[in-house]
């Protein structure tokens, strides 16, 4: 992937970084090897060596370092990123921001926390619990994933239809620049003077800057939370029932959709006790104050079973909310013993083209022979198809691939985009020059060489150079002509 | 018209930019007042008006940057949907483009969102004269830098914007407007403890020992938060509205308004003017000859900024001195959308 760095540059970062009193730094091959990759297993690379800072001014020593030496960085939290943003360089060093893990304080008159990247999502909602509140995003892997790389990544989660992403939910981010320079941007107070620079920060997958602190808005926990599971006897109906809820004006807290695949999957592993010949389920969420949470649950029953509904269940306590929420959480693991691997696709298209969509990725499925399942967002139209292949068939993870891309590239076409939330990475480069033209992507490298003059921070990530585009070709234009040209392309 | 609207833009641009001439982008010409002078050739936005599409079952809108504010309104409104951030007029002709182009939002955003947290995507015409999108039509998108945000508050100055697309949200049912007697240090207190409860909360602002509180929700729920809150009900719809338009009685015309903001939990600004607090305490308004530095680092030592809003003596600089390190990578900014220093120069600060 890239270059080996010459072992006279190696020699030189490791004393100058090993010059930074108690850093600590790691360079032998063995204690690389958990650093390989992050959750885009697919790929993996040994970085040149790894630093562990555990201070604000450390990051700054060793992005100064990097910067004079002409080495790349490459940021990393837990490691749970799924489009390869945090995969290492071989000629760069691996900034883990694991040991940068205090949550500094929590703030319950004013709801903010502030904390280090390094936090990890779930921290900072159980810190807050004792005062009523929490924080909102989050991504299924909430348990591990750390807010550094949430805010790198402009997470979602279950709950953003109503509660937003993690653009929504921070106010500030401390940021070490390529100079070494710590940037504030945002701030305590609602807005900041200037440009919005925490905007372009968050989701900026580690190109911008180091992100050293967060301050996070933390919000009431609901008062009453509902839960309906609602069967369809086609993913059709499914989907017009997720455009009627909220034409009727209502926001639920989550709006989920399985399809049969999934629900089989999940009725053998886990005896859901499902009506026979459902094809799609919607589990939907509705909470807020009693009242609030009480008039939203009847509406959406109403709609459910306007829709065509075969069954729909509302979750009668606690115990019954969990088991619902099992067949969603656990759809995963439930389509792990289907096949050993699979790949999950990413994509985010208008609601109204959900049926037509997943079709298309049927119809995909056959033309590669491979199986999909699909359990996703609907409420967001940010669809998750899980494309199951063996890896240990040749062949099996290039065609999942490819049938993965096409799946973007028809997100692209209805007006959709080619993440919703896992970000471009190393995963989506291709992509990118599908869903951008490329004076969009030459003004994207302009924003980088703002904040990074000298392409040092995680280099060939996020945004593909113009050449690779053109070196890909021509993959911007079907038949002849550009997707759907009367559509504005944004 | 629109059809070659955009294309000619683009032409005018790139030849202003070769010849260095600075363009002054205007709308609907209500936010005249606001950021430093504008100055340069006028570029009238105002022509390419027009809503692109409306789905209301998508949440999405997408209009061209000189639609009439008020015509969006209409159209939401007979969908009983909103823009949620509230948007200020400021007088007949308020256009979309202005409104994202100052990022100005009223007195739902603390419990709803800014300008910058409903915009999707932006399509602009930067300052070479090439129309770029980013951004899009979804909810979530996180495909490239989000520079369709960036834009809002940007003043014109990283690109004249000709599109937008926005995330709506339905408007409650039911609304009402709750009045309590208190000096403003309680007023700030309880802002903020109901913020922290799941109240239907949609608007605060404190005023001359009088709290003002706008709940909306379901019916059922705005009556149980009025049960619990108390206080007086007033019939506050145009209470609400004159404060989002800068015309109750606070707002005398003529004196000099600082738009301080703040953080939420801010005890009462000692500084020798009238104010009005909305924003669940994050902002504050102060009305009257101030003197900027007081203001200015009133405002910094809780973390927050002041802005010198509506008349007063601009020679002091209209927005908040930016810190080196911000300042640096603004400037690099500009320089990379508008490399010429054409479009709204010195609008914002002096680029």
């Amino acid at each position: 992937m890239n270059a080996v760095a010459k072992p006279d540059v190696r020699a030189q970062v490791l004393s100058e970084l090993r010059a930074i009193p108690s850093l600590a730094v790691i360079c032998d091959d063995e204690g690389l090897k958990p650093f390989e990759t992050d959750a885009f297993i697919s790929h993996r690379e040994t970085p040149m060596l790894a630093a562990l800072p555990e201070t604000e001014a450390e990051v700054q020593a060793i992005v100064r370092a990097c910067r004079r030496l002409g080495v790349p960085v490459v940021s990393r939290g837990a490691g749970t990123g799924i489009s390869g943003g945090a995969i290492p360089r071989r000629d760069g060093v691996l900034l883990v921001l694991s040991k940068m893990r205090r949550i500094l304080e929590v703030d319950p008159k004013a709801r903010t926390a502030v904390v280090e990247p390094g936090v990890r999502n779930l921290q900072v909602s159980e810190a807050a619990a004792p005062y009523g509140l929490f924080y909102a995003p989050d991504p299924s892997s909430q348990l591990v994933c750390s807010i550094g790389g949430n805010v790198a990544e402009n997470s979602g989660g279950v709950h953003c239809l109503k509660y937003g992403l993690t653009t929504h939910n921070v106010l500030a981010v401390r940021v070490v620049d390529a100079d070494g320079d710590i940037l504030e941007t945002g701030s305590l107070a609602l807005d900041a003077p200037g440009y919005d620079l925490l905007a372009v920060i968050t989701g900026s997958e580690g190109n911008l800057g180091v992100i050293t602190r967060v301050v996070t808005r933390l919000v009431a926990l609901p008062e009453r939370t509902e839960t309906l599971l609602a069967a369809f006897p086609n993913v059709r109906q499914a989907a017009e029932a997720v455009g009627e809820i909220i034409g009727a004006g209502i926001i639920p807290a989550a709006l989920e959709m399985m399809d049969r695949i999934v629900i089989e999957a999940c009725e053998r592993f886990m005896k859901m006790g499902f009506p026979p010949g459902a094809e799609a389920l919607l589990l939907a969420e509705v909470d807020g104050g009693h009242e609030e949470a009480e008039a939203s649950l009847a509406a959406v029953r109403a709609v459910l079973e306007r829709c065509g509904a075969t069954e729909v269940r509302v979750a009668a306590d606690e115990g019954e909310r969990e088991r619902l929420w099992r067949a969603r959480k656990g759809a995963f693991t439930a389509l792990a013993t289907i096949l050993p691997d699979y790949y999950t696709i990413d994509g985010t298209i208008p609601r109204r083209c959900l049926p037509e969509v997943l079709e298309h990725v049927f119809a995909l499925a056959a033309e590669y022979g491979l199986t999909v399942g699909n359990v996703f967002h609907a409420g967001d139209g940010n669809i998750h198809p899980c494309i199951f292949y063996d890896s240990s068939k040749p062949g099996d993870l290039e065609k999942s691939e490819e049938f993965g891309g096409r799946i973007l590239e028809r997100c692209v076409e209805v007006g959709g985009t080619i993440t919703g939330e896992h970000g471009v990475g190393l995963e989506k480069l291709k992509q990118m020059c599908v869903q951008f033209r490329a004076p969009e992507l030459a003004a994207f490298h302009a924003v980088k060489g703002a904040f990074d003059p000298d392409g040092i921070l995680n280099p060939g990530k996020a945004v593909p150079t113009l050449k690779r585009c053109a070196e890909w070709g021509g993959m911007h234009v079907h038949h002849g002509q550009v997707p759907r040209p009367d559509i504005p392309r944004f | 018209m629109s059809d070659t609207f955009i294309p000619s833009l683009c032409a005018r641009v790139a030849d202003a930019a070769e010849k260095k001439i600075p363009l002054r982008i205007r709308g609907g010409g209500t936010k005249d007042f606001y950021g430093a002078s504008a100055k340069g050739d006028a570029c009238d936005m105002a022509p390419y008006a027009g809503i692109v599409t409306y789905e209301p079952k998508e949440l999405v809108l997408t209009v061209r940057a000189g639609t009439p504010l008020s015509q969006i309104e209409q159209a939401l409104a007979a969908e009983r949907q909103m823009l949620p951030f509230e948007p200020p007029h400021f007088g007949a002709g308020a256009t979309i483009g202005g409104i994202v182009a100052t990022g100005l939002s009223g007195p739902r955003r603390p419990y709803a969102g800014a300008v910058r947290d409903f915009v999707l995507g932006t399509r602009i015409v930067n300052g070479k004269g090439e129309d770029l999108s980013f951004g899009g039509r979804v909810i979530k998108n996180v495909a490239g830098y989000d520079v369709s945000r960036l834009m809002a508050g940007a003043l014109g100055t990283l690109g004249v914007i000709t599109e937008i697309s926005f995330k709506v949200l339905p408007r409650a049912p039911v609304e009402a407007t709750l009045a309590f007697e208190m000096p403003e240090a309680d007023a700030i207190t309880h802002m903020n403890q109901w913020a922290g409860q799941p109240l239907p909360l949609s608007a605060t602002a404190w005023e001359h020992g009088r709290l003002r509180v706008r709940l909306s929700g379901a019916e059922t729920a705005v009556a149980a938060a009025k049960k619990k809150l108390g206080g007086e009900e007033l019939d506050g719809a145009s209470y609400w509205h004159d404060l989002r338009e800068h015309r109750l009685p606070f707002f005398a015309p003529g004196q000099a308004l600082w738009r301080v903001s703040v953080p939420q939990t801010t005890q009462p600004l000692s500084l020798a003017a009238a104010t009005l607090v909305e924003w669940g305490g994050g902002l504050r308004w102060v009305c009257g000859e101030v003197d900027a530095l007081a203001v200015r680092s009133s405002a910094e030592r809780t973390g927050g900024h002041a802005t010198l809003f509506r008349g007063g003596d601009k020679s002091v600089g209209v927005f908040h001195p930016l810190k080196p390190a911000v300042a640096k990578i603004h400037r690099r900014l500009k320089s990379a959308f508008d490399p010429a220093g054409i479009l709204n120069p010195g609008r914002m600060y002096d680029f």
